[in-house]
């Protein structure tokens, strides 16, 4: 029998014995943010903490950080091509390298480094090309060649024999994962320490407005006066635009990922790969986490086709094959919204007192802090912030978009 | 000492089987699991716990079992396995877990593979109620699978002693077992877990097929298959597993479900140890007591935490001198490693085994996965199928019935329910068993936990949760179960909360003073028990990841030294080295030679789509930015699509090959993209247009013939073709034959140069290809890759989608204003081009560099910045490198880039960073080489 000095599990943190109450929801508030995500948490937090703007509450259809939140693979990383893109995902890199100690909650972040695959020529151009981008924009990335890979991460077969070999990586450092439970929690226990309302259970049904300003949301609990409205719906954000005559360029998809069973320490990084297409890392407890594509069709349903888990295993047993014989343990969707440059949506709408996060599509657990940050900032100066200008609703009619899909082929 | 009986059990006592656990060697028969040999050998530890270290033994006797997680390590390294659902065999080198298991470095040598299977009626579950289901199906005539994790069919009944109509329960299974075996059209799986539920009938079931074999197995049959089912009707039958009590030090090893004790015993004719205590709220574990006590097991005591202990069980228990006790519960239990002792109150009793019975938990999770409703059935204290889908029925236990002729009628409605549903008519009926048993009643009393010392009072014993875990999460503001589960990690291992997660939402509807009927369980996920990556890999491993096509020409390419290089799923030579040549060597040559004499490649990769209607033409029209329906049959006219954003997303030439019919080419990576794209504003935007596009790519072998030579060559194979200047110009194509084939060739060109595409059924490719090989021979014909393809194209400043472009080019940034039709009243883009955005002069165009240094070769994706000097990041960028060359035609290198207001800025000095410096580059015309045309027309 193993029983070794210390069990796998012991050194995991535990949560505080106080999180957060549920009061009822009040008559009225400053700012009421819609979606109780990772995003309208810390976009809460920032109001409350950096702005004072306390009198916020933040409405949660179902359980807090439900949503995505609480699906997502946990990628962090800030090394987008864009200049536009590197801006907002390093000024959030930046926030989560001081996170744990700010909310003063374990989220256990951990930057134990990137790699993108490249298994094409093309692929290596376009990651020299980011690296490149990447280095002038004071972000930190390298190119690596097949035994760098292997180096960094001794699992990944690199042999040329195989069907798309590896042809190298970009790598960044600083990237990593963190536990999004840990983090969506922490942003909530202290947003609600400075006295945000944190309000479940109550769906956002209709949005009113007079004369083209916000005034009030309708709720499943109420209707709750709002001097400002921030969407945070991720998912559902085009069905909440609407109910104030905004029409978003957003397609709402299923995204799965999964998890094996806990496993001793075999994989110490974050993989990607496009060509091949998965990504894997390993959580702290033991899991192998991953996940692939979107699934095609749109829908709410939370619930992703069973051929796309097969492929994803395929693509991970040819870049891993040691995972032949670890098991798949659970399998689940969240509903991603997609743009169509596939970068986000941040700043002010048509309707005075009425604000949009939302596009964040595969990608957008990393700029939780950053976005968090930013849409504050906005909501509270109704002005955008300098990292999120670029991310307007316009862009998609003046055609200043941010393509990171076409260019850089990275998702999440 | 041996706890094997001498008898009773599906065990062949006649052959001993060897196998080492925990490094000792012991002995088991054919039949057990190696839970219940280790059982038989006394041995109840079997690992330790993940957080604190605690000792694990078996709890349960199948899938559900939280703790007995081993890992195997010959005959090869699995992880993370229960000893429960591991059938033994000879030679099986195991040890137990402490949590985590571990992956072998080596390649896995098993094969996997996965099969389709449709059918009118799927039953999941062979126990009573599945049986019947099935049996009443497939004598309707419905093709029928039936499916049981299991080895044997029989679910419940395998694990008790009992007698249907009067017989053993075996024989009754047999009977239909057989029956089913020989109904056409009916498919029974043995150890096959349905594990998934997706929409609209379909069922991913996992069958092991070869892993009870061992050492045995064959190699060349695939070890696991996954079965891809795809029913109109599905029964679930999946039965109920018993649910544990908590109480405090409840997780010691010996410390079991009563029920699995049973099995134990019935099944592998083990006995759990030697004397036990009994602690049950239901009727079922006295069955358990009476048939251990037979089987020589001292049953210390039963507490039953009922006010009264159920009459009849109990004078069956005094008859066997077994002690009762109504209204007690235990409060705790001794150590230190197994149970040595447990406490009821004030009473101590020493025991090496506890038997525990809270009642049970139907088996939703494939219903709840249907995405049907459950419902709180307070009487059973459990969540049951709490409505009736369209398709998807539940029966027997699963629904919480617990009495097996009530749960056989269940299969009987449900199994012709299905099949009605499904379109047949009832067959004969399926005649209901009456059985013996008598400890099937409800009515329990549903108790999730002993108050006692709440942090040893484990709730998930296999994650090391604890009431006082469950308590902290309640006190923290946590209302929702999915919020408490995460909190705690209760329910998120390998067992998913098969046994605990019930308790887990008891407890904290206690906690939270709620009513359990108002609470939402947590979901239920896919899969049902874990599956292996490796099956769901399949056969879609190494070769087979993804198809790998190759052309007619390949076999040539390869025999001729060719390099390749991936291009989406194709492998195109990428350059033809000769003995001591690297990439640059043999690319010059290759391009010198193609200049100067003549050169050719295989072509045909390039994606050929045949598009045919009346209104083929308004179609490409909308399409492509240029026009197309005014081409004339026998031209060909280049062309570029973009993307609704105005951005190119592909470009190629385009064949009239008749008044209502074009052939066109795209990009060897996008051609499944361009016809997807085409079909999609076929089918959603424009369905009233006549127009039908069907891919021929396969259908052709396609050879560019490149040079100044290359017309002579073609003369020499094409004797029936007027290769002159004036009878085949520039942009159109002629029918003939080349090399005795008929052919089709192109007057095009990607290089500049007099060019030839010579395309011909695939099927005389490789004849072709060689006949031109000797045709060009004493022009020195030089086949080329798509290395030098690239470097020709480039000195002429033509762009390659993909590289050149990135879904933020416009044809304008490409410099290819005039492929756009001022003319045209819309087409895909064109709103876009009126964007503010698409009208700025300072957008990122293509030019051509030149590196000061003529021999520096800038590498490809290289920012370019204004100044000599970089200043602290972030540094503005003017754009990127997209091709690099040295060039044998300019005799230096060149690269093509995209540069923010690049038109505007040529002859201009720039930089590129490049290691630790930064490369001088000045900013060229994108077009190098050539510039006047001359050469096109030899
Ligand atoms: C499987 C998967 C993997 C992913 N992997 C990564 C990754 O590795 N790295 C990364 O950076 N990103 C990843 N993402 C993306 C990331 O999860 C999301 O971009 C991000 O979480 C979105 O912001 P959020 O946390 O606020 O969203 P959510 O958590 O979805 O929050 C939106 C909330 O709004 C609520 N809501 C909706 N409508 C209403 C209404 N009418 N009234 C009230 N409330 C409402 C929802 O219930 C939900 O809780 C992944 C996503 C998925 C699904």
């Amino acid at each position: 029998m193993t029983s070794p000095a210390q069990p796998p599990g012991a050194h995991l943190p535990e949560h505080p014995d106080f999180l957060w109450d549920n009061p009822e929801p009040k008559a009225s508030y400053d700012v009421v943010v819609v979606g109780g995500g990772g995003h309208g948490l810390a976009t809460a937090y920032y109001l409350a903490k950096v702005h004072g703007i306390t009198n916020v509450a933040v409405l949660e259809k179902g359980w807090l950080a439900g949503g995505n939140m609480a699906r997502n693979t946990t990628i962090i990383r800030s090394n987008y091509l864009w200049d536009e893109s590197s801006g907002i995902y390093e000024h959030s890199l930046k926030l989560w390298e001081g996170l744990e100690e700010d909310l003063g909650y374990p989220i256990l972040f951990d930057q134990r480094g990137v790699l993108n695959l490249a298994h094409s020529l093309q692929d290596v151009r376009d990651s020299v090309r980011r690296v490149n981008a990447n280095r002038l924009n004071g972000i930190d990335a390298e190119w690596v060649d097949p035994a760098g890979v292997k180096e960094i991460c001794p699992i990944v077969n690199i042999s040329p024999d195989v069907r798309y070999p590896v042809l190298g990586a970009t790598y960044q450092p600083r990237a990593g994962i963190a536990k999004h439970d840990y983090v969506a929690w922490g942003y909530a226990r202290a947003a609600h320490a400075m006295g945000v309302d944190l309000i479940q259970n109550c769906e956002v049904t209709g949005l009113e407005t007079s004369g083209g300003r916000i005034t009030a949301v309708q709720t499943s609990r109420g209707r709750i006066a709002a001097g400002k409205v921030a969407l945070c719906a991720a998912g559902h954000s085009s069905v909440l635009a609407k109910m104030a005559g905004i029409r978003l360029p957003l397609a709402s998809h299923p995204l799965q990922a999964l998890v094996s069973e806990l496993l001793e320490p075999v994989h110490p990084t974050v993989v990607m790969s496009n060509a091949v297409h998965v990504y894997v890392s390993q959580a702290h407890k033991g899991e192998l986490v991953m996940g692939a594509g979107i699934d095609s069709y749109n829908g709410y349903g939370q619930r992703g086709s069973f051929h796309i888990i097969e492929q994803q295993m395929s693509a991970a047993l040819e870049l891993f094959p040691v995972f032949a014989r670890a098991h798949l343990l659970r399998t689940w969707a969240g509903i991603v919204d997609v743009s169509p440059d596939a970068s986000p949506i941040v700043g002010l709408t048509p309707v005075g007192g009425l604000y949009l996060n939302c596009g964040w599509g595969t990608g957008g657990f990393k700029a939780t802090p950053g976005v968090g940050d930013c849409f504050a900032h906005t909501i509270a100066h109704d002005k955008p912030h300098p990292f999120n200008e670029p991310f307007t609703l316009e862009r998609f009619t003046t055609g200043a978009l941010v393509d990171e899909h076409g260019a850089a082929a990275v998702a999440h | 000492m041996t706890f094997r009986k001498p008898t009773g059990g599906e065990i062949d006592r006649h052959t001993l089987l060897r196998f080492t656990f925990n490094g000792v060697e012991y002995t088991g028969h054919p039949g057990d699991t190696l839970a219940s040999a280790l059982l038989a050998n006394g041995v109840h530890e079997i690992g330790s716990s993940v957080k604190l270290g605690r000792p694990r033994g078996i709890v349960a006797a199948g899938s559900e079992d939280p703790t007995s997680l081993v890992q195997i390590e010959a005959p090869f390294p699995e992880p993370m396995l229960l000893a429960t659902t591991v059938e033994l065999y000879d030679g099986l080198v195991a040890r137990g877990l402490a949590g985590q298991g571990r992956l072998a470095p080596e390649p896995d040598p098993a094969r996997y593979d996965a099969k389709h299977e449709h059918c009118d009626v799927l039953v999941v579950g062979a126990g009573p109620a599945g049986l019947v289901a099935a049996l009443t199906a497939a004598r309707s005539g419905a093709r029928v699978v039936l499916l049981d994790e299991q080895n044997q069919a029989g679910g419940a009944l395998l694990g008790v002693d009992e007698y249907l109509d009067d017989r053993p329960s075996a024989e009754w299974v047999g009977d239909i077992v057989a029956e089913l075996r020989t109904t056409p059209g009916v498919l029974v799986l043995e150890r096959t877990t349905a594990f998934g539920m997706y929409q609209d009938g379909f069922v991913l079931a996992l069958q092991k097929r070869t892993d009870h074999l061992g050492f045995a197995a064959p190699a060349g049959v695939a070890r696991q298959r996954v079965w891809r089912i795809r029913t109109k009707q599905t029964v679930l039958a999946t039965g109920a597993h018993e649910r544990p009590v908590v109480f405090a030090d409840n997780d010691r090893p010996g410390i079991m479900l009563a029920s699995s004790a049973r099995t134990f015993l019935h099944r592998y004719g083990v006995l759990p140890g030697s004397r036990a205590v009994v602690f049950t709220t239901n009727d079922s574990a006295y069955c358990a007591a009476i048939d251990l006590a037979e089987s020589g097991v001292d049953i210390a005591l039963i507490a039953d935490a009922r006010p009264d202990a159920p009459a009849r069980l109990a004078t069956e228990c005094a008859a066997r001198g077994i002690e009762v006790r109504a209204g007690q519960v235990v409060t705790g239990t001794e150590g230190p490693g197994r149970v040595t002792a447990v406490s009821i109150g004030d009473t101590r009793i020493e025991c090496d085994t506890l038997l525990v019975s809270g009642g049970w938990n139907p088996v939703v999770s494939l219903f709840s996965q249907a995405r049907g409703k459950l419902r709180y059935d307070t009487e059973l204290g459990a969540f049951v199928p709490g409505e009736e889908l369209d398709t998807v029925r539940a029966a027997g236990s699963a629904t919480g019935e617990l009495d097996l002729n009530a749960c056989a009628r269940q299969g009987r409605e449900a199994g012709s329910a299905a099949a009605a549903a499904a379109g047949f008519t009832p067959g004969g009926q399926v005649p209901l068993p009456v059985s013996d048993s008598r400890c099937t009643s409800r009515s329990g009393l549903v108790v999730w936990r002993v108050p006692g010392a709440d942090d040893a009072s484990f709730v998930d014993l296999q994650r090391d949760s604890t009431v006082a875990d469950v308590l902290r999460a309640t006190g923290a503001g946590l209302r929702s179960l999915e919020h408490i589960k995460r909190y705690t990690t209760i329910g998120t291992a390998h067992d998913q909360g098969k046994t605990s997660g019930m308790i887990a939402a008891g407890i904290v509807a206690e906690a939270l003073g709620v009513e359990l009927a108002e609470q939402r369980p947590t979901t239920f996920r896919p899969p049902y028990t874990s599956v292996s990556f490796a099956a769901l890999a399949g056969r879609d491993r190494g070769e087979l990841h993804d198809p790998v096509r190759v052309t007619a020409i390949h076999p040539w390419h390869v025999a001729n030294g060719a390099l390749f290089e991936d291009v989406g799923q194709w492998k195109r030579p990428w350059y033809y080295p000769k003995p001591g040549e690297d990439l640059h060597t043999a690319v010059l040559r290759e391009c010198r030679a193609t200049r100067e004499s003549v050169g050719m490649m295989d072509g045909s990769t390039l994606g050929k789509i045949d598009v045919q209607g009346r209104d083929a033409g308004r179609f490409l029209d909308m399409l492509y930015t240029n026009m197309m329906s005014t081409l004339k049959v026998g031209r060909i006219r280049y062309g570029v699509m973009c993307g609704v954003d105005g951005m190119v997303i592909d470009d190629g030439t385009v064949i009239r090959v008749g008044e209502e019919r074009y052939l066109v080419t795209t990009t060897t990576g996008n051609a499944a993209k361009i016809l997807d794209w085409m079909e999609e504003w076929l089918q959603t935007e424009w369905p009233h247009l006549d127009v039908h596009c069907a891919s021929v790519t396969e259908h052709w072998a396609t050879i560019p013939l490149v040079g100044p030579r290359s017309r002579d060559v073609l003369a020499a194979v094409a004797p029936d073709l007027d290769v002159s200047n004036e009878a085949f110009e520039f942009m159109t194509w002629h029918d003939t034959h080349v090399a005795g084939v008929p052919a089709r060739v192109c007057r095009i060109s990607f290089s500049g140069e007099l060019a030839y595409e010579i395309n011909v059924t695939a099927w005389y490719g490789l004849a072709v290809w060689e006949a031109l090989m000797a045709a060009g021979e004493k022009y020195g014909i030089t086949p080329y890759g798509t290395e030098t393809m690239h470097v020709l194209r480039a000195e002429k400043g033509y762009p390659i989608i993909g590289q050149e472009t990135d879904a933020t080019v416009t044809p304008q940034d490409l410099g290819m204003s005039w492929a756009v039709s001022k003319k045209k009243p819309d087409f895909i883009g064109k709103r876009s081009f009126a964007r503010v955005e698409n009208n700025r002069t300072d957008r990122k165009q293509l030019v051509g560099l030149l590196p000061v240094d003529p021999t520096v070769l800038l590498p490809e994706g290289s920012q370019i910045v204004e100044t000599d000097r970089l200043p602290e990041p972030p540094v503005r960028m003017l754009g990127h490198v997209t091709s690099s060359y040295p060039s044998a035609a300019l005799g230096r290198t060149f690269a093509l880039a995209l540069v923010r207001s690049g038109h505007e800025r040529i002859g201009e000095t720039l930089y590129v960073p490049y290691e630790d410096s930064l490369v001088p580059v000045t900013v060229t015309d994108s077009v190098l080489y050539d510039k006047e045309g001359a050469r096109r027309d030899g």
